[in-house]
């Protein structure tokens, strides 16, 4: 469970004060599926990254598992990053040097995990995203589609509870762009909460819970009835 | 995060950009190699210096007429006494002492050698049978002065290898009479060709017995006494007693100076010994300034993994495992470095000794330790900025590779 209190974010630009994120209180619960939409400078992407870890809030409180992770140090973040959350971004950034399998064994060797148990794990997911016989190309020898595949399947390798997709289909056509939310889509059933920022109004429809933002404040909350 | 992944992470990245790595190892390698290079030849000059003292004689003291003072006027000035001379009878007290296990007394000095119509000027040296053994020299053809009375002047004679050469061509010389100054002497003995050894040629030395010496310069002084000690712990012994029975003997005065050759030895060696370090001091500055290169690529390299650091860290790497990859980097750079260093150091090495059979070139071990440390260093320190700058890096602007 996810939860923001009054959360606030300005940046200093020049001389300037902007604020990103105006008073923000939101509460995910776990399995939901929420599309945050909202035009360019919305505050959208901060409210991502504030919700990834990536970014202080100026003031208010996060609370992720009843826990409150706004005053964790680096260390203590970047552990709850590691262990709870999963990033997929618009433009993939796999590690070209790397196979897709590194890839996707990239968090396990930051969390310490045995050469043997990663193996293992990397290989499970190969196979379940139909990548199998691409494990060992490098990023720039697959196509958009199947690189977005293994910026998922490394995102879920360490079974975070959240999930946080930025423009997951930017970058894809139409057909592979459906796809890749198709898979995203899936890992609902695994009661991972799943959050995708997007400004195209279609994909964003998809969601059971719809935020809509505007100057940096939720203007709309709507959740779809079943 | 553990050691081995780090190590083969950065592993990778240097394999990723392989020219920027070679550059860097090659800077790193040069200054390895100038200080292996350096210091070996600035031992090899000391071993020279070291080896030419030991041909002159070893466990060796000295006995000088006069005695040098540091400063002021000395006590021989002050009481208007010229230092006495050292004669055969005190060289001959100074084997009353236990510590001393021969003496070879000196005398020099020039005259013209003849045979026939050749003729040439020559030095001549006083001495006695001791002499050989003192003096590690060795006979070619024939016998050294014959052991005796010391005081006896024979007319015998031994000559320097090219002084045979020069007089006799490939003649028998052995049993030959030749002129000296006033007075003949029969040739007894030629010396196996030497070389040089501290400046005095063997070669061109004719020697005959001391007390000869004495009748044809008409003197009853000696140039010099060389002392061997029984073995290298009774030099300090031996010094003293020289010292001593020579104080004795000359009614209290002190004006006689024994030197040892250890001493002598000993400052040569500490001379060439900061040289040297000061040689590979001068080499080290290389590695100072490849290490300034590695900070440099270093920095263009955070700036150019900008979005791969942010990355890292939307994975969950804290910044301190961010700064051990760089710094893993820095060692692995370094370590390779050092090594390539190592191996172009000493094929430098080799082909100078090649090139000058003299020298005893070979890099010192503490040079060698030292250089590897030092680019280790160098390259982990001046890592340390690089590192940091890209611990620091926000990772939301990191990730839009801003």
């Amino acid at each position: 469970m996810i939860e923001l209190q009054n959360v606030c974010r300005t940046f200093t630009v020049g001389d300037q004060q902007v604020t990103a994120l105006r008073d923000i209180n939101l509460r995910l619960d776990p399995g939901e599926y929420i599309s945050i939409m909202g035009p360019s400078g919305s505050g959208k992407s901060t409210m991502l990254n504030m919700l990834g870890l990536l970014d202080r809030p100026t003031s208010g409180t996060y609370l992720l598992d009843g826990g409150n992770v706004t005053d964790l140090n680096d260390e203590q973040q970047a552990r709850v990053r590691r262990e709870k959350i999963g990033f997929v971004f618009q433009s993939f950034h796999l590690v070209p040097r790397l196979t897709a399998a590194q890839n996707v064994e990239l968090p396990m060797i930051l969390a310490g995990i045995p050469v043997e148990e990663r193996k293992a794990r990397v290989q499970v997911l190969m196979q379940n995203y139909g990548l199998s016989d691409r494990a060992d190309h490098k990023p720039d020898q697959l196509s958009g589609g199947q690189r977005q595949r293994v910026a998922i399947a490394r995102a879920t390798v360490m079974n975070p509870t959240v999930l946080l997709a930025d423009e997951p289909t930017g970058n894809l056509d139409r057909t592979t762009g459906w796809e890749v939310l198709k898979l995203l889509e899936g890992l609902l059933e695994q009661g991972i909460t799943l959050v995708v920022v997007t400004h195209d109004a279609e994909i964003g429809a998809r969601a059971q819970r719809r935020i809509h933002m505007l100057d940096g404040r939720i203007v709309s909350d709507e959740q779809r009835t079943k | 995060m553990k050691l081995a992944d780090t190590f083969q992470f950065a592993y990778g990245s240097l394999r990723g950009s392989p020219t920027r790595t070679l550059l860097m190892m090659l800077a790193m390698s040069i200054g390895v190699a100038a200080v292996v290079v350096l210091t070996a030849l600035g031992e090899g000059a000391r071993r020279y210096v070291v080896n030419q003292f030991s041909t002159l004689g070893t466990n060796l003291v000295i006995v000088l007429p006069g005695r040098t003072e540091t400063a002021g006027i000395g006590p021989g000035l002050m009481s208007g006494q010229t230092p006495r001379d050292i004669t055969l009878d005190d060289a001959q007290a100074l084997l009353r002492s236990r510590a001393i296990k021969r003496i070879a007394p000196l005398t020099v000095g020039s005259a013209t050698l003849s045979r026939g119509a050749l003729n040439r000027e020559v030095v001549v040296l006083g001495s006695t049978s001791d002499l050989l053994e003192v003096r590690h020299m060795s006979i070619g053809i024939g016998k050294f002065l014959p052991a005796g009375d010391i005081n006896e002047g024979l007319s015998v004679c031994v000559l320097g290898n090219q002084m045979k050469q020069e007089l006799f061509g490939n003649e028998q010389a052995v049993g030959q009479w030749v002129r000296l100054g006033d007075r003949r002497f029969r040739i007894i003995g030629v010396l196996a060709s030497q070389g040089e050894s501290m400046g005095m040629r063997t070669d061109e030395l004719v020697i005959i017995p001391v007390a000869s010496a004495h009748q044809l310069f008409n003197t009853s002084s000696l140039f010099r006494i060389l002392v061997e000690a029984r073995s290298r712990d009774y030099i300090e012994q031996a010094k003293h007693d020289a010292e001593e029975i020579m104080v004795q003997r000359h009614s209290g005065e002190r004006d006689v100076t024994v030197i040892t050759q250890d001493a002598v030895l000993a400052t040569f060696d500490r001379i060439l010994t900061t040289l040297t370090m000061a040689v590979g001091g001068i080499a080290a500055i290389s590695l100072a300034v490849a290490g300034v290169l590695i900070m440099n690529v270093m920095l263009i390299a955070v700036a150019q993994r900008v979005k791969e650091i942010g990355l890292l860290k939307a994975l969950g790497a804290p910044g301190t495992q961010i700064r051990m990859l760089f710094f893993a980097e820095a060692a692995l750079l370094s370590t390779a470095g050092s090594v390539a260093g190592l191996v172009l150091g000493y094929a430098g090495s080799m082909i100078i000794g090649q090139i000058y059979p003299t020298l005893p070139v070979s890099p010192p071990w503490w040079a060698v330790l030292a250089a590897c440390f030092t680019a280790l260093g160098t390259g982990i320190l001046f890592s340390v900025w690089p590192a940091r700058r890209a611990a620091k890096l926000d990772p939301v602007a990191a990730l839009a590779g801003r």
